[in-house]
């Protein structure tokens, strides 16, 4: 009985626990950071821990609580291992400093995050000067190597994680000039976007694209567009954050030949977690990028349940109908319905939107048939918003797709 | 004071041409120097083009071009695999997307053989989507160049720079050549930053400003116009969708855009083509982007469902004249090695052959070194070789061989430490970028770009 959980963030951590906490014999963390603790590790700021472990922590507390809760509850963590190969039917194969080896484990837990798109992939013409990164470098240079960044910021995005850019600038000595969102409005909580406006007087440029970057060897200045005016202008500054616009660190999930959701990028689970590939299951960001940490968590844990289950011989679903999800909903997570239906995490679904949308109506229908119609609060891009599950017990398992919609008020 | 310095044959440029005829020349008994510019060897027009190994089956017969495009590709195969420049041997598919392009291609192939490549044949419609599944629809058949394939551009210039320098050539980087003249009884002075070089004789190797040089010497033949080719290269995800390297049908304007793997595991897609007024506008533009990615999802529309890790512009040296401007001038002691515009990668290893020999007969005293050549050998930064994080030897002997330090290219903390301490050792990011292909991956420095900035602070020289 040995589950191998790749990744060691708070998803994968809390997945490890709970696999021992539920008598799982042999539970391996692989990690390929030299310290386990994910992303928290360089996330300064408080938050953290309040829906999981119930305590407010700043993020490497957080992370090295974690690393510690794991290693006290007997699971190895195996830290500077990276999982080089992973093919369909074929064991894993692991890489790192004792060398390399091959473990064929009765059970994996996929738990490897997400990163936020870079620059190039966001296509930014321009010229490729120093000074552009992503908030993950941003966070790691000024925590975990106590460096300076540049004196004048340009912030892409406006969600939380943005404006956690903008404090991690304050303190590695640069000032952010400004702000930006395609979108009509920020897309954080009301406090923290009052807070820098009172604190650090940033603009917030909405409806408006970054659409050049130019310097040499650093940037210099950067080109903004005005969405609705097309209007350009010109902002100097020499350093540029892409914050935000999260993807899913999914190489493995590929590689391994799981069947992947075209929304949320990450596989296709079920409401236990489970991908298309018997015994292997997702949990946290790698599942739905991004959600806090505690949420990750959670996920993480509501996998180790079904991973529990399976190493005892549960038996694995064989049918899987999909959730698909109409615009402007972006995606569903769990996005799969299979024949053993059982509660997500949390006991909800989360659905994201690519705009906002206040008080809307959510309709789930299958076959012209109405499972669920109800209201929820706000959509809001790059936020998870909420509903109940308790609607999968209606879904006909040998029915068409399950579509999920939005209907806006009146 | 200015430091006095004297050399038999000073090289201005050290890209993948001032390189190769660096190796060349550093097989005799003659002191070289190598003068670059720029911070590093290759980081100019070298470091940003297709990448690709060409036959020269295109190029227009009876060309200088024609001919060391020929040749280079022969050398050059031969000395990548014994020095460790990763090739893939992919082969092309000319893909003609109208009843009008698949009627050029007797006339390709006849010119093609003319070049001394014969072995092209023509591949039908239904063979073409067999090979090429995930071509766009409307593909009218291709031709196929069996020998073409991907090399990789960092490596090469690299790999020249280093036996050069291991055989007694004096490289110096960040060196600009600030005037030049010549001297009464033969040679030349060049003013460098706080250096003064006395030369024997002159190579002018220096790419996008070649014509600045040739000038300050009194010839006008040519004028450098950069011509930017801008190229996106796709996630590794991707590599899957294409075997080839899908080359469009040239017109007289263009050869147009292709898409090829890379030796690295990625998909390229590009060039562009647009002449621009300034030598350092390397800057990608929304225009180009826009384009490439129309005719990439005309090509092959799947792969534009990938994420893009890179994208990024090249100038290429171009000229009024359609051939290479490669002109030695005996008399002076001065060759010109201009006008190289896409195909130096694959020519460099003749243009350097042909150089020597040109030197020669100008009066270069050229006495073969006693010494064997020094044993050069790479570190493979390639797919199709065996990387430092594969093999258990290595890891076994040094376990930082087996500490991956950037994931998404799987660059260990060996690479990384070895290149930083290389005979041409990395100076900076980029230069780590190309030695190892740390930080040239799909997240650009999410996960790693603050400790490679660490171990750049702590360990570069």
């Amino acid at each position: 009985m040995t589950v191998v959980v790749l990744g060691g963030g708070p998803a994968g951590l809390a997945a490890a626990i709970e696999l021992r906490r539920l008598d799982t014999r042999e539970v391996v963390v692989i990690e390929r950071e030299s310290d386990a603790g994910g992303i928290p590790r360089h996330a300064q700021h408080q938050g953290f821990g309040i829906r999981d472990l119930r305590r407010p922590l700043a993020g490497p507390a957080y992370a090295r609580r974690y690393a510690r809760l794991a290693a006290e509850a007997g699971a190895e963590v195996r830290t500077e291992t990276m999982v080089t190969g992973w093919s369909p039917g074929r064991p894993l194969e692991l890489t790192g400093p004792r060398g390399r080896e091959a473990i064929d484990p009765d059970a994996v837990i996929l738990a490897t995050g997400c990163r936020e798109r870079p620059r190039s992939a966001r296509l930014v013409p321009g010229s490729r000067p120093d000074g552009v990164m992503t908030t993950g470098t941003l966070q790691q240079l000024v925590y975990l190597k106590k460096r300076t960044v540049g004196e004048r910021a340009l912030v892409v995005g406006a969600e939380h994680v943005s404006f956690s850019a903008l404090v991690t600038l304050g303190h590695g000595g640069a000032r952010t000039v400004g702000m930006t969102t395609a979108l009509p409005r920020h897309q954080t909580l009301p406090l923290f976007r009052a807070g820098a406006a009172l604190r650090w007087r940033t603009p917030l440029w909405t409806r408006t694209a970054l659409t050049a970057i130019h310097g040499r060897p650093r940037v210099e200045e950067v080109e903004l567009t005005d969405l609705d005016s097309g209007a350009t202008r010109t902002i100097a500054c020499d350093t540029v954050v892409f914050t935000a616009d999260w993807i899913p660190d999914h190489e493995l999930a590929v590689m391994g030949g799981l069947h992947m959701d075209s929304g949320t990028l990450g596989p296709a689970v079920d409401a236990a977690l489970r991908t298309s590939r018997e015994g292997v299951f997702g949990a946290g960001n790698l599942l739905q990028g991004a959600e806090p940490a505690d949420v990750a968590a959670l996920s993480g844990r509501h996998a180790a349940a079904g991973a529990a289950a399976h190493v005892r011989g549960s038996a694995w679903p064989e049918a899987r109908l999909s959730i698909e999800c109409e615009p402007p909903l972006h995606w569903i997570s769990p996005n799969v319905l299979s024949d053993r239906p059982s509660p997500p995490p949390r006991g909800c679904f989360a659905l994201r939107s690519t705009e906002f949308v206040s008080r809307p109506r959510i309709q789930v229908v299958q076959d012209g048939r109405t499972l669920w119609d109800g209201r929820i609060r706000r959509l809001v891009p790059g936020r998870s918003a909420r509903f109940a599950a308790g609607w999968i017990a209606a879904v006909d398992r040998g029915g068409g797709p399950v579509r999920v919609r939005a209907v806006r008020r009146g | 004071m200015r430091e006095q310095l004297d050399t038999d044959v000073a090289i201005v440029g050290a890209g993948v041409v001032g390189c190769a005829i660096a190796r060349e020349l550093s097989r005799f008994e003659l002191r070289v120097t190598l003068l670059e510019a720029g911070p590093d060897v290759g980081a100019g027009t070298s470091k940003a083009n297709t990448a690709l190994l060409h036959t020269g089956f295109d190029a227009k017969p009876g060309t200088l071009e024609a001919r060391l495009v020929a040749r280079g590709f022969e050398l050059l195969s031969a000395y990548a695999p014994r020095v460790g420049i990763p090739v893939e041997r992919t082969g092309a598919l000319l893909v003609a997307w109208s009843d009008e392009q698949a009627a050029e291609f007797p006339a390709i192939r006849d010119s093609a053989r003319a070049n001394g490549t014969i072995d092209l044949r023509i591949v039908e419609v239904d063979e073409l989507y067999r090979r090429e599944p995930h071509l766009g629809p409307g593909a009218h058949g291709a031709l196929e160049v069996p020998r073409e394939g991907l090399i990789c551009p960092f490596t090469t210039p690299l790999a020249y720079a280093t036996e050069a320098v291991l055989s007694g050539c004096d490289l110096r980087r960040g060196t600009p050549v600030e005037s030049v003249s010549r001297l009464e009884d033969g040679g030349f002075t060049l003013a460098l930053p706080g250096a003064e070089l006395t030369a024997r004789y002159l190579v002018n190797a220096a790419g996008l400003r070649s014509d600045e040089l040739d000038r300050m010497l009194g010839h006008t033949g040519f004028t450098i116009t950069p011509r930017r080719g801008e190229l996106i290269v796709f996630d590794k995800l991707a590599r899957g969708l294409v075997r080839h390297i899908v080359l469009a049908v040239p017109t007289k304007v263009t050869k147009g855009v292709l898409i090829a793997p890379t030796v690295f595991g990625n998909v390229m897609l590009g060039p562009t083509a647009e002449d621009v007024e300034r030598k350092d506008d390397t800057g990608s533009t929304r225009s180009g982007i826009d384009h490439l990615m129309t005719e990439g999802g005309r090509i092959m529309p799947e792969l534009l469902r990938h994420e893009v890790t890179a994208v990024y512009a090249g100038l290429r040296a171009a000229t009024e004249h359609a051939d290479y401007q490669l002109t030695v001038h005996a008399p002076e002691g001065y060759a010109c090695v201009a006008g190289i515009r896409s195909t130096g990668l694959s020519a460099s290893m003749a243009i350097a052959e042909h150089v020597r020999e040109q030197l020669g007969e100008a009066g270069l005293r050229l006495e073969p070194k006693s010494a064997d050549p020094p044993q050069v050998r790479m570190p493979n930064i390639g797919e199709a070789g065996v990387r430092a994080h594969q093999s258990d030897d290595l890891i076994g002997r040094d376990p930082e061989y087996g500490r991956v330090v950037c994931f998404c290219e799987r660059v260990t903390s060996g690479e990384i430490r070895d290149a930083l301490a290389a005979t041409v050792p990395a100076v900076d990011l980029d230069g780590l970028r190309r030695r190892t292909r740390a930080h040239m991956g799909r997240c650009q420095g999410f996960f790693c770009g603050a400790e490679l900035a660490a171990r750049l602070d702590r360990e570069a020289l």
